[in-house]
């Protein structure tokens, strides 16, 4: 292709581009959507790009040149005479005052160390107590997250509720789910977990014990909950206990009982640490 | 000429015409890896322009509000201000949905574009003197690399980046004895913490962006004092640069991958969703959905947890988090690893020399192996970030997937490294340009090697590159040389 050939085709790039983004500018004023108005401006800019690869590749002077590299480190007599001007600073005392200096700056950065406590927002509670206590209390009655109570006879079986302590819809760490299984199961020799258990429901802490992650899934055939972001599986009819997945401690159950109005409550606090592991006394 | 009236004003006030002359005619050696970086460079150009329009709608708060715009699914939900204003920013600012799009599939072909550059400067050796600070530069800008893209997608305060967040709160407290302290120094307060939002809001578009700006003009700027090093051949030598001269055709090439490269962001961010977050809905506590992964520079961690086994063992009475190897060891390895690696090939080599003749990987066939290996493990743990996915597309059980990649992460990296080793050696012994014309001689010879150097101590011998006579300058050549003046 001749020069003049490789020109018009760059000149019909940089055309094409300018049209593209008359076309956006139409296109947004008459509100076209994401497709219209990115396609063209995103064609637009491509379009330039290939005018200008064209005309670097095909019309510019290229050619191959050589250049001497610079020396890799400077002369010694630049590096003397730099150890003599820092050397300048030098007097008499200059291990006492390079001593005390040091102690100073350390002393200094472990200072301002210091108030990294602040990032703990006022008012909250100390890390360990925070995590190994919930909301739930002995008694409590359970709501939904639309602020509903619930009874035992609001689930059939198969059926399971994420429920929280009344008052306390946004309590992340007390996310319980109820499952409901046929009681009759529970009485099999491998059921564990029927103690805590009311007209077969279940509760357990939602928070998968191995990232944190809401367990979010119940297959009612196996019984079993599952976690989707790291497919931990847990037995329902077995205390919760890990069968599958990355998991290594089983979902904490909270203990149900039932108050004098007939509404579910907790009969305690959750049997065992709930959310991920954390460094603490085995 | 407006030219020169130009320069002279410029000159009048600036007295820039030396510095741009010598800046002009500098030899930049060429080759289409060297692109990579540049391409890396530009895209976290776009990740600024866009990022700065997208800061002009969005809020970080999360103080709830009602929705009430054009998505009418959600309307009268009651949602954080964090996720209403994304989800007005995508449905009722004009041009809004495009720019978010386009800057999270930015911020995927930036970190696409770092680990590519890493992995070419990697095998052509380009980290050794004088280049390992550079060599540093470059891998901890690939960890704020991570931290914007997840500090990122996790401000929309939706259901699937909450989940990722719950992640990461675990990931901080799995840590022992400073864990569950960090996690609420970070968070602000047990998990959602009342802070984060506004925290991961200053870090990703001031703290982050402002480091990794700072340290980008130090990388290039590295570049530019030290030479880029060059792919030995005619006329090459250690002490010379070979390659066009910056002005024209290079620069004009540039401002072409620029465009090019805004241009994909924007085609992908008008023509392909990405993290639609009105379909996963707000953050609310106990909720979850699935299929949930990370963004890709994340999968490889998000697979490892995926892959370890559930073990918890109890260490001087305390209970071993089961996230601390994949997601704090792990992560916390690779990296270490990554900056010690020029210090660990020095002590392996005893080469100490500078070289800015590039090694192509067959010259070095041990770290071109390791590389191999290094790339096939991650690559195995980045696919097993989707293995719920793929067992619903393929129908095998999910629990089969991770037993057989619990094996294959642990075993391929080393037969794939091993081959890579072998076909190094057998393309530098037998003097094969390409693999396809290395003879089976050529490849036995290779493996032989191998077996031999099994029995001995392993050595390496000494590039040898700069040992060769440079050939004589072919007449072509039009050696330049640049001397700063003083301006007519």
């Amino acid at each position: 292709m001749s020069d003049r050939a490789v020109e018009r085709w760059v000149a019909g790039c940089f055309l094409a581009a300018a049209a593209c983004a008359v076309g956006f500018v139409v296109g947004y004023v008459v509100d076209s959507g994401p497709q219209v108005t990115g396609g063209l401006l995103g064609a637009a800019c491509a379009l330039v790009a290939l005018g200008l690869l064209l005309w670097s590749a095909r019309l510019l002077p290229d050619g191959t040149f050589v250049e001497e590299r610079e020396p890799p480190a400077p002369t010694e007599a630049d590096q003397d005479a730099v150890t003599e001007a820092l050397g300048r600073g030098a007097v008499s005392r200059t291990g006492l005052l390079r001593r005390t200096f040091l102690l100073a700056g350390v002393s200094l950065a472990a200072a301002v160390v210091v108030p990294l406590r602040s990032l703990l927002s006022p008012g909250s509670t100390h890390p360990d107590r925070a995590l190994s206590e919930t909301d739930w209390r002995r008694g409590r009655r359970m709501q939904t997250r639309e602020g509903d109570l619930v009874r035992a006879g609001d689930l059939q079986i198969g059926d399971t509720l994420t429920v929280f302590p009344e008052g306390f819809p946004e309590a992340d760490d007390s996310a319980t789910v109820l499952v409901r299984v046929d009681p009759r199961e529970l009485r099999r020799p491998t059921a564990r977990g029927a103690a805590g258990a009311v007209d077969g429901i279940l509760a357990f802490s939602k928070l998968c014990t191995h990232a944190g992650c809401p367990v979010g899934l119940y297959e009612q055939e196996s019984r079993q909950l599952l976690c989707p972001c790291h497919q931990s599986v847990f037995d329902v009819l077995d205390k919760a206990q890990p069968v599958a997945g990355p998991a290594g401690r089983a979902l904490p159950q909270l203990p149900l009982a039932v108050d004098h109005q007939g509404y579910l409550v907790a009969d305690g606090e959750f049997q065992g640490q709930v959310g991920p592991t954390y460094w603490r006394h085995a | 000429m407006i030219t020169r009236w130009v320069v002279r004003r410029l000159d009048d006030r600036l007295g820039v015409s030396p510095a741009l002359r010598t800046g002009m005619n500098r030899v930049f050696p060429d080759h289409w890896s060297f692109l990579l970086g540049e391409v890396a460079t530009y895209a976290f150009v776009y990740l600024l322009l866009s990022g700065t329009f997208l800061t002009f709608f969005f809020d970080p708060s999360t103080v709830k509000t009602v929705y009430e715009g054009g998505y009418r699914p959600l309307h009268g939900a009651e949602v954080s201000a964090a996720y209403a204003s994304t989800v007005q920013l995508s449905w009722d600012v004009r041009f809004g949905l495009v720019v978010r799009q386009s800057h999270h599939w930015a911020a995927l072909l930036f970190a696409g574009a770092v680990v590519v550059h890493l992995a070419r400067v990697f095998f052509t050796g380009a980290f050794r003197r004088p280049r390992g600070v550079n060599w540093a530069v470059g891998v901890t800008l690939l960890l704020f690399t991570v931290v914007a893209g997840f500090t990122g997608y996790s401000l929309p305060d939706d259901l699937l980046s909450a989940m990722g967040l719950h992640v990461a709160n675990s990931v901080l407290l799995s840590i022992p004895v400073i864990g569950t302290w960090l996690a609420f120094l970070v968070f602000g307060g047990e998990f959602p913490g009342a802070a984060i939002s506004q925290r991961m809001y200053i870090a990703h578009v001031l703290l982050v962006p402002g480091l990794m700006a700072a340290l980008i003009v130090l990388h290039g700027w590295l570049v530019v004092r030290r030479r880029h090093g060059q792919f030995p051949g005619l006329g090459r030598t250690e002490t010379n640069v070979v390659g066009p001269r910056l002005w024209p055709a290079r620069a004009v090439r540039s401002l072409g991958i620029l465009f090019a490269v805004i241009a994909l962001c924007l085609l992908l961010g008008g023509l392909v969703q990405i993290n639609p977050v009105w379909l996963w809905g707000p953050y609310e506590p106990g909720a979850a959905l699935g299929p949930a992964q990370p963004d890709w520079y994340l999968g490889w961690v998000d697979g490892a947890l995926r892959l370890y086994p559930g073990w918890e063992p109890i260490l001087f009475g305390y209970r071993l988090p089961n996230m601390f190897v994949p997601s704090v060891l792990l992560p916390g390895g690779t990296f270490l690893a990554l900056y010690l690696w020029p210090v660990l090939e020095r002590l392996w080599t005893h080469d100490r020399r500078p070289h800015h003749l590039l090694d192509r990987p067959r010259d070095h066939p041990v770290r071109t192996g390791i590389g191999v290996m290094a790339l096939t493990f991650y690559a195995l743990l980045l696919t097993s970030w989707s293995l719920d996915v793929i067992s619903r597309y393929t129908g095998i059980p999910v629990f089969t997937l991770v037993g057989v990649f619990r094996v294959g992460v642990l075993t391929v990296p080393l037969l794939t490294g091993a081959i890579a080793l072998v076909l190094a050696r057998g393309l530098r012994d037998s003097g094969a340009d390409r693999l396809s014309e290395m003879s089976w001689s050529g490849l036995r010879a290779g493996w032989r090697r191998r077996r031999e150097e099994d029995t001995e101590v392993p050595t390496e011998p000494a590039p040898v590159a700069d040992l060769e006579q440079p050939p004589a300058m072919p007449e072509d050549l039009e050696p330049v040389r640049v001397e700063p003046g003083p301006v007519p």
